[in-house]
């Protein structure tokens, strides 16, 4: 009976408010940072950009506001739209609530790819690319690929597909923790990468992931009305002359390519990809013409805010962004819980 | 009540058991070839004099080394450094992974991060130096019958000239100890005192995520030498315990003079990465070429080398302001 007062389309009105609260969150994350350069003053520099008036920043402060913190709201914004789209693309694919983008060996391919090419390669200055994102990729990716394979070899079905995955992330993660236990040495910099959050980047990180979150996010929205379909059973969604597996494995593309540029760029980052898309839902609607593309704006709004807060909780120390993605996020999530008490799906 | 019987049938199988077990120990051990008598009875006999030798532990007890140990291993680093430089280094069978000076140093692959008992134990060692008891490392030692030292990081200079000396005294070289403690310590005297004093802000890099050293730090208390400010003590917290991560902002508005790269052989970093990140080109120190790339190992470790960093130091601030 809910669904009867639950839209199954995306209001405008409900896409324009989750737009503004992002655009909110953006400008006030850019105007309060570490630096403590006051508000009044950023904000009269973006007035200035604007207007060509004079801003009250010196050259060194502008650096910091245009080369520092708003590639990283930015940045922030991309990875966690990329990370909650594909979490509720994953939840849609299997029809599992608990479902994220980690779980079929993303995380823990990229984890050990991070790992060989630390081991390997601790020197890269001077390489014409920095190996690591690059390695990240492919190893979210190979993880993924390989689940598949495992998977379909098996059956094919949604849960052998769950099943795979959790073994090629227990053997993954355990080649990373063999070569990490043959290199000591090298830990460090391997755990600096897996926490690492979003704290040294800049507008090439940005660059770098745009084109394959962006691809992602269009691939996602565009199924999103498939997923709806399969939510009703595969038998039913193959009556209404839609392919089940055909479906699935574009999904699934996406959906790990989103999670693979995140990955790369911010290494593993929880709790935005399972819980944002369950924000939405509870909030919005079950649907996933709602979900898909509320979880990118609201993803992004989510790990902005979480990352301001690791930025200026503590300033001028930082905090690792996971910590707070999870502290913040349970009791928002507990909150929305209970304030519905339809549930979950 | 049926639990008594039962304890006391077990107590009397183990004083069966257990002298069985010693003789059988005791019969092994004379059959096992003994490790070889060192070189030249007569300096074993001069060197000898001073054992047993007591030496207070942190935890209030103390370990007793009986004579004068012939198979060291180290798995500490820096204490590799001071046993060589105290003229120790041919008692050292066997350094852990990250020993890697002097070069003749015997490394092996052993670890001083998480100690396997057993791979130590194969090398009959008479005397253990490690950081940390890690992996119960003092109690399987003590199963042996092997002291353990432990000879954690220092809070200042003045620990590390205890430490030397503890290790002199350990190993039967008390006045070579003496000698290199009080000969660190002038040296470095001499090179603070013929270094100008500047008003000088510095950030000292861990790693390429800002984790930074206060002052407060052992490595911190060196660059206080030159009366120095460290940009990274206002982001120090009960937490950080000293290291903590700072945000790229703080760093570029703090604007330091001095930035020191401990960070160069870990993760490959130098004065032309450091002014590639973003917004770094604005700092000071970039600006000026005042980046300065200590070697990681000299920076992180507290052994005989720690003149050579004092000296780096020295020369930067000479050169900086």
């Amino acid at each position: 009976m809910a669904n009867l007062t639950r839209p199954t389309r995306l209001a405008p009105v409900t896409l324009a408010v989750a737009v503004l609260v992002l655009v909110a969150v953006m400008v006030s994350a850019t105007l309060i940072g570490a630096a403590g350069l006051g508000w009044t003053r950023v904000a009269g520099e973006l007035i200035a950009q604007v207007t060509g008036g004079t801003s009250p920043l010196s050259a060194q402060e502008a650096a910091i506001v245009w080369q520092i913190r708003v590639p990283r709201v930015v940045l922030a914004g991309l990875v966690g739209a990329a990370l909650a789209v594909a979490g509720s693309a994953f939840q849609g694919v299997f029809r599992n609530p608990l479902a994220d983008p980690y779980l079929l060996g993303a995380g823990a391919g990229a984890g050990m790819a991070a790992t060989l090419v630390v081991v390997a390669a601790p020197q890269t200055t001077g390489w014409l690319v920095d190996p690591l994102p690059l390695a990240a990729f492919a190893g979210a990716l190979g993880g993924v690929g390989l689940t598949w394979l495992l998977g379909s070899s098996a059956g094919g079905g949604p849960a052998v597909l769950l099943l795979a995955g959790i073994a090629v992330a227990a053997f993954l993660t355990a080649v990373q923790t063999f070569a990490q236990q043959l290199n000591t040495d090298t830990i460090e910099q391997v755990y600096t990468w897996m926490l690492g959050g979003l704290s040294t980047s800049g507008w090439h990180e940005v660059l770098l992931v745009l084109p394959y979150i962006a691809l992602s996010a269009v691939v996602l929205c565009l199924c999103a009305r498939l997923l709806d379909v399969l939510a009703v059973g595969d038998a039913e969604a193959a009556s209404l002359g839609v392919r089940p597996g055909r479906v699935r494995l574009v999904v699934l593309l996406a959906a790990s390519l989103a999670t693979a540029a995140a990955v790369a760029v911010s290494g593993l980052i929880g709790f935005v990809g399972i819980v944002v898309p369950h924000i939405m839902r509870l909030l919005a609607g079950a649907s996933y013409r709602v979900v898909v593309p509320l979880s990118l704006v609201g993803g992004a709004a989510f790990l902005i805010a979480a990352d301001e807060i690791a930025r200026t909780a503590f300033a001028p120390a930082e905090l690792p962004i996971g910590v707070i993605t999870a502290f913040t996020g349970a009791p928002f999530f507990i909150l929305v819980l209970r304030m519905n008490r339809r549930g979950l799906p | 009540m049926s639990t008594v019987p039962t304890q006391r049938g077990r107590a009397r199988r183990l004083a069966v058991v257990v002298p069985l077990l010693l003789a059988v120990a005791t019969a092994g051990c004379a059959n096992r070839e003994e490790p070889a008598a060192p070189a030249g009875g007569s300096t074993a006999t001069a060197s000898s004099q001073g054992f047993p030798v007591r030496i207070p532990t942190p935890d209030g007890n103390q370990i007793t080394i009986e004579r004068r140990p012939e198979r060291i291993i180290s798995l500490s680093a820096s204490s590799t450094e001071a046993l060589f430089a105290v003229g120790a280094g041919k008692q050292v069978v066997a350094v852990d992974d990250q020993s890697n000076f002097p070069a003749e140093a015997p490394k092996t692959t052993l670890s001083g991060l998480t100690p396997n008992i057993e791979a130590i134990a194969n090398y009959g060692p008479d005397l253990v130096i490690a950081q940390h008891d890690a992996n119960d490392l003092a109690a399987g030692m003590a199963k042996l019958d092997t002291p353990v030292l432990f000879l954690p990081a220092p809070a200042d200079l003045k620990d590390v000239w205890a430490q030397f000396q503890v290790l002199g005294a350990a190993t039967g070289h008390s006045d070579e100890a003496e000698k290199l403690a009080s000969g660190s310590r002038s040296e470095i005297e001499k090179i603070v005192a013929e270094t100008p004093r500047k008003q000088l802000s510095y950030y000292h890099e861990l790693d390429t995520q800002l984790f930074a050293a206060t002052s407060k730090t052992f490595i911190g208390q060196v660059y206080g030498l030159f009366g120095l400010t460290n940009i990274a003590d206002p982001a120090d917290t009960a937490e950080s315990g000293g290291y903590p991560k700072l945000s790229t902002e703080h760093v570029v508005r703090s604007n330091p003079d001095l930035i020191f790269l401990a960070d160069t052989r870990c993760c490959g970093q130098n004065a032309g990465t450091v002014a590639a990140r973003p917004g770094w080109d604005t700092i000071k120190a970039v600006r000026t070429g005042n980046v300065v790339e200590l070697d990681d190992d000299l920076a992180s470790r507290w052994g005989p080398r720690i003149v050579e960093l004092v000296r780096a130091v020295a020369a930067a601030v000479g050169k900086a302001g």
